[in-house]
């Protein structure tokens, strides 16, 4: 016995043929599965404009109306409205998603998936409605 | 003994942070990004935003928006470089970039966010 065998992560002898890099442009559904992935370089975007309206808000009035003016530049304009359809994608399948990652169980019956995606809509709403109260000025 | 993974951290701070992003971020993004700038609703005076954004409630809860949402988007980021480009070989790089980068971030809006006069 010559000492422990030896470990890979992938398995050594199988012909695997590497698919195309574009494999995800094939189907529907993996052109799907791409555009909600995709989401989170969105998401990262909106974070970063963000911070920058905070802090413009945070220099004051001057700034916070540099900023205004910023935002309506044509180029951060198209790329927000494209924001927008991506993290409405991301919250539209997270919560589609959200029956099968979460199983609730109530006396020992299983609550149905439904209601898990309703509450996570309802959520949605009440998030939604709070937010434009909020920032709209009560 | 094996270093413990922090796997399931990360995959922690991804459903966290996907969870919050899906609640908070469309209506945002909506009035931020759009509906002020393209004019559809009046953009709200600097008093109004700027006595909302310095309440230390809502400082605390963009604290958590902001550092959550980044930690899932490099996190979904990192498996989209992953799957989609095949360059897994590239692991540590990627790993550095995407947790990296949201941890720049985060610290940057945490810095932000304690200053606020």
């Amino acid at each position: 016995m010559s000492g422990r065998p030896a470990y890979t992560e992938y398995h050594p002898r199988w012909l695997r043929r590497r698919p195309s890099t574009y494999w995800w442009l094939e189907r529907r559904a993996y052109r799907s599965f791409i555009t909600r992935e995709l989401s989170s370089v969105f998401i990262a975007w909106f974070v970063v404009y963000l911070l920058l309206f905070i802090r413009a808000v945070s220099h004051g009035h001057a700034p916070y109306l540099e900023f205004v003016v910023w935002s309506r530049h044509p180029v951060v304009m198209v790329l927000n409205v494209v924001t927008l359809f991506f993290v409405v994608y991301h919250a539209v399948t997270w919560f589609n998603l959200a029956p099968r990652a979460l199983v609730v169980h109530l006396r020992g019956k299983r609550l149905p998936p439904s209601l898990i995606s309703a509450s996570n809509y309802g959520a949605w709403v009440v998030a939604t409605a709070f937010l434009l109260w909020l920032v709209l000025g009560g | 003994m094996a270093r413990r993974s922090l796997e399931p951290v990360l995959w922690l701070l991804f459903s966290a942070g996907g969870v919050v992003s899906a609640l908070v971020l469309p209506i945002l993004v909506l009035l931020l990004g759009v509906a002020f700038p393209l004019g559809w609703l009046a953009t709200p005076g600097y008093e109004h935003l700027s006595a909302v954004v310095r309440h230390p409630i809502t400082r605390l809860a963009l604290l958590g928006i902001c550092v959550l949402s980044l930690f899932h988007a490099a996190h979904r980021f990192r498996f989209t470089l992953y799957d989609g480009l095949q360059i897994k070989h590239l692991n540590e790089m990627i790993g550095l970039f995407c947790y990296g980068g949201a941890i720049v971030l985060s610290i940057w809006a945490g810095v932000l966010l304690w200053r606020l006069p």
